[in-house]
């Protein structure tokens, strides 16, 4: 046999087998996603790993009273009916919210998505004694509402949510809160073995079981798990909006959290969507006819400055310097092209802009002139120590963008050390704040962070009620003024209303200056050309739901 | 014999004992919040006080330590923080991945290991030694994560020959011993092969030397014995210790490379440490560790049986 006819052999044998394995998916459309997370997040309902938990295991599966809408790549993202398609808070008890909820909304298991199924989903986070109470689920759901208390039936279809003070952010925040089914898990409850006596055991050996076979009421539904393997989903045909029912019969998830190796999966047709591919591929990428998308997200990459006694940036001048002295095009460059420049925590088209007066942008002479004014000059500079981290959710491209600012603020008299540690002992420390040792000295931090919600974007970061170790206001910001911009904003019922107060909110945060705001990540994601109807909006989160595959 | 093996399994009980205590520890002071991966950073001091309290973790760490190995004992080595599941679930089905790289891996390293250095040995100092010793040479020195990338580069994304990522197209749990799953298999495994080959080679090298220089090689010659009957001779003279060397990389492999199995998101034990280190999941972590590092105690353990049977000298000693 000639060298020839082997060569022949094998490339046709290798291009069989490719074919075969191409074979199996070309019965039904299947759209294969290799996400950033290292394992699969939690499909019980409420997922882990950020927000990216929320993009592929929340939203597909499962619906919550309120929703992101994700129909606009221009416009902001904003909280839209879901499964409740009106509410209302108490004109006498301002603790007090009136859910109407969507009439012939049906789980996956065919039963009936009702006020006892808000009841039961609103308990399983925070009724303890209730039978499916679940430890597991209460952290990733309780902060991110943590005024909800509890909820009632009123009837079918209304049910009330209390909360422990007047919240006007409710709304936003139960879009967190996703409603898996009461009947589906009680079926997995009952096939526990009876050998298994302990109540709270049974429980949770039920939720495993809920978790490989769950059951909510998105466009998708759940039918295989494989732990840090594969999570498969199908369409739900009879899914209750008919703009949302799926196109694309089947989606894989998998977890490929190293960035190479996502890349490589997408080159070599592995998957056809990769999350954050790596930055060197990017041209690569483009080249072989992959398709990327990206939009400025409520997100932000900064500096949080700190407050503490001593800390050079208790005068505002520094601060307002350090941001006048970063100019973000060149870094966007630097990361071709794949980040926001921000002008504040939110955007100049946010309904929560507010037009502040001072104006985030480049301008070196003014950040030297205020620095010199301040006390400090090229002989005599400001000594900065930031915590970072070498990687980390959201935290893009940690070090090249540190040792840039690093860079770039050594011409406006900044002496910036950089302290790099590992991921989560600088987030066990964001807790902790900055005037724990844990900081080791340091009087800035970089952790980024998510803008969707009011609560999340300002009010844990300069609220005098969220100092260390309540929230996240690591350098100890805060003024009276600003707590009571935030006290008005959280009683200001009317949605238009609590905009305008939360943009005053805004306009004194940024005039104020706690951080140094450097960067928006934009998202970017790489697809083959044949996922089709893809529209990426200025959100953590992406609608698959709508999309076809060629 | 009998009591060679009884002694030697209980000096293992020592061992365990300190392992346990070793890894429980680590786990420990390393810094980070072991209840990360289910609180969000955001989380209330009163919420984080609450999960500490419903996990366990605000007892003292004697009392925690004592907790757990009374259930390991058992078999019992808890739930995973991160994800729910009973961590013996979890590494069983990591181990197995890894069982089937690493056997494989060693395969290939011993094969050529072995090939490389009986050749360089026999024929040493002549061009072919050269070259089988730069081989295992480069086998040792080069990184094997940055071979991996390598590897992808060439057979996935170049050639679309092998696939880069993943144990199988259904996953790890369809593993069916065709050709859509082998493929799968085929870089990681060489990736992996490729340290155990160059101390393979190196081993068996100066071994196949050092023998050919005895005299009772030279008798055996003398004897009038041909070259196969010598090489014989000294394969049986190499193999105990080739062996052991053999056991002792099986040992490393089998716990799984936390590089190559990330490069190729290969579903094994070094895949399982990597994301419990970064989930600071405890369970998971320490149960781990110590089911590796019982393994390796056990390798070595069932190394030293086949030596003493292969060399009773060994034995003697």
């Amino acid at each position: 046999m000639s060298r020839n006819r082997i060569k022949q052999l094998v490339s046709t044998s290798f291009l069989a087998s490719t074919m075969l394995a191409g074979a199996a998916f070309a019965q039904e459309k299947v759209l294969r996603i290799g996400m950033t997370a290292a394992d699969i997040p939690r499909t019980h309902g409420q997922p882990d790993q950020g927000f990216e938990g929320n993009r592929f295991t929340g939203i597909p599966m499962y619906d919550s009273l309120t929703q992101w809408d994700l129909s606009s790549f221009d416009k902001a993202s904003v909280v839209i009916p879901g499964l409740a398609t009106q509410w209302a808070v108490d004109a006498a008890d301002k603790t007090k919210w009136v859910f109407k909820l969507r009439p012939g909304v049906k789980f996956h298991d065919g039963s009936a998505l009702t006020a006892d199924a808000v009841v039961w989903n609103v308990e399983k986070v925070l009724k303890k004694d209730a039978a499916h109470f679940d430890p597991s689920q209460v952290g990733l759901t309780v902060s991110r509402m943590p005024t909800l208390r509890s909820a009632r039936k009123i009837d079918d279809l209304t049910v009330e949510l209390t909360t422990s003070e007047p919240d006007s952010f409710l709304p936003i925040n139960l879009t967190n809160l996703y409603m898996a089914s009461p009947a589906h898990w009680a079926a997995k409850l009952a096939a526990v073995p009876a050998s298994v006596t302990d109540p709270a055991e049974r429980a949770k050996q039920a939720w495993v079981a809920f978790a490989s076979d769950p059951s909510g009421s998105g466009p998708f539904k759940g039918v295989r798990l494989q732990p840090r393997e594969r999570f498969e989903m199908v369409a739900n045909k009879s899914y209750w909006d008919p703009a949302r029912t799926p196109k694309i019969d089947r989606v894989v998830l998998i977890p490929l959290a190293d960035s190479n190796a996502r890349t490589a999966a997408l080159l070599s047709n592995q998957v056809d969507w990769i999350e954050s591919p790596a930055p060197d591929a990017m041209p690569q990428i483009k080249s072989r006819g992959f398709t990327i998308y990206s939009n400025p997200q409520p997100h932000v990459w900064p500096w949080q400055l700190s407050f503490a006694e001593g800390s050079p940036w208790l005068d505002k001048r520094t601060r307002h310097a350090a941001n006048l002295c970063i100019n973000r095009e060149e870094l966007k460059g630097l990361l071709n092209g794949m980040m926001g420049v921000p002008k504040g925590t939110v955007a100049p088209d946010h309904p929560w802009w507010g037009n502040p007066t001072f104006d985030i942008k480049y301008d070196p002479a003014s950040a030297k002139k205020l620095m010199n004014e301040a006390g400090y000059t090229a002989a005599k500079p400001m000594k900065v120590k930031v915590l970072t981290s070498a990687s980390g959710s959201g935290q893009m491209q940690p070090v090249p963008m540190n040792e840039f600012l690093q860079q770039a603020l050594k011409e406006c008299f900044f002496d910036v050390e950089l302290d790099v540690i590992e991921w989560n002992a600088v987030f066990t420390n964001w807790r902790q704040g900055a005037k724990d040792p844990a900081a080791r000295g340091a009087n800035a931090i970089n952790v980024s962070f998510g803008t969707m919600d009011p609560f999340f974007a300002m009010v844990r970061f300069v609220s005098t009620k969220t100092f260390p170790p309540v929230s996240n206001n690591w350098g100890f910001f805060g003024t009276p003024e600003i707590d009571g911009l935030i006290a008005t904003a959280r009683s200001t019922f009317d949605d238009k209303a609590r905009d305008g107060a939360l943009a005053n909110l805004h306009k004194r945060v940024v005039e104020e200056a706690p951080f140094v705001w450097v960067a928006n990540d934009v998202g970017p994601r790489a697809m083959s050309a044949k996922v089709k109807g893809v529209l990426q909006p200025k959100s953590w989160f992406i609608d698959i739901a709508p999309m076809s595959i060629d | 014999m009998l009591k060679y093996i009884a002694e030697r399994i209980l000096y293992t009980l020592p061992v365990a004992f300190g392992v346990s205590i070793v890894c429980f520890m680590l786990v420990h002071i390393a810094p980070g919040d072991p209840l990360t991966s289910i609180l969000p950073p955001d989380a209330s001091a009163q919420l984080q006080e609450e999960m500490r309290r419903i996990y366990g973790f605000d007892r003292p760490l004697p009392v925690q330590y004592g907790l757990w190995v009374l259930k390991v004992v058992q078999g019992d080595f808890g739930t995973s923080i991160a994800t729910g599941r009973p961590v013996a679930m979890e590494l069983g089905r990591a181990l197995g991945n890894t069982l089937m790289l690493a056997v494989l891996a060693t395969m290939i390293g011993f094969l050529f290991g072995g090939l490389f250095g009986f050749v360089a040995g026999y024929f040493r100092d002549s061009w072919v030694d050269r070259i089988a010793s730069l081989i295992s040479i480069v086998g040792v020195s080069v990184p094997h994560y940055w071979l991996g990338m390598v590897l992808v580069i060439i057979f996935s994304v170049q050639l679309n020959w092998l696939p880069a990522t993943g144990a199988g197209p259904g996953g790890s749990a369809d593993w069916v011993w065709d050709w859509a799953h082998v493929r799968h298999l085929i870089l990681p495994a060489i990736t992996m092969s490729v340290i155990p080959m160059g101390i393979v080679a190196r081993t068996v090298r100066a071994l196949v030397a050092d023998i050919l220089s005895q005299e009772f090689i030279t008798g055996l010659r003398a004897k009038g014995l041909l070259d196969v009957g010598v090489f014989r001779h000294v394969v049986k003279n190499t193999a105990p210790t080739a062996l052991a060397v053999m056991g002792l990389q099986l040992g490393y492999l089998l716990g799984g490379s936390i590089l190559i199995e990330t490069v190729f998101s290969w579903p094994g034990t070094g895949f399982l440490l990597g994301q419990a280190i970064f989930q600071r999941d405890l369970p998971l972590l320490q149960g781990a560790i110590l089911t590796l590092a019982m393994i390796f105690v056990a390798l070595n353990l069932l190394v030293d049986i086949v030596q003493s049977l292969l060399d009773p000298r060994v034995q003697r000693s």
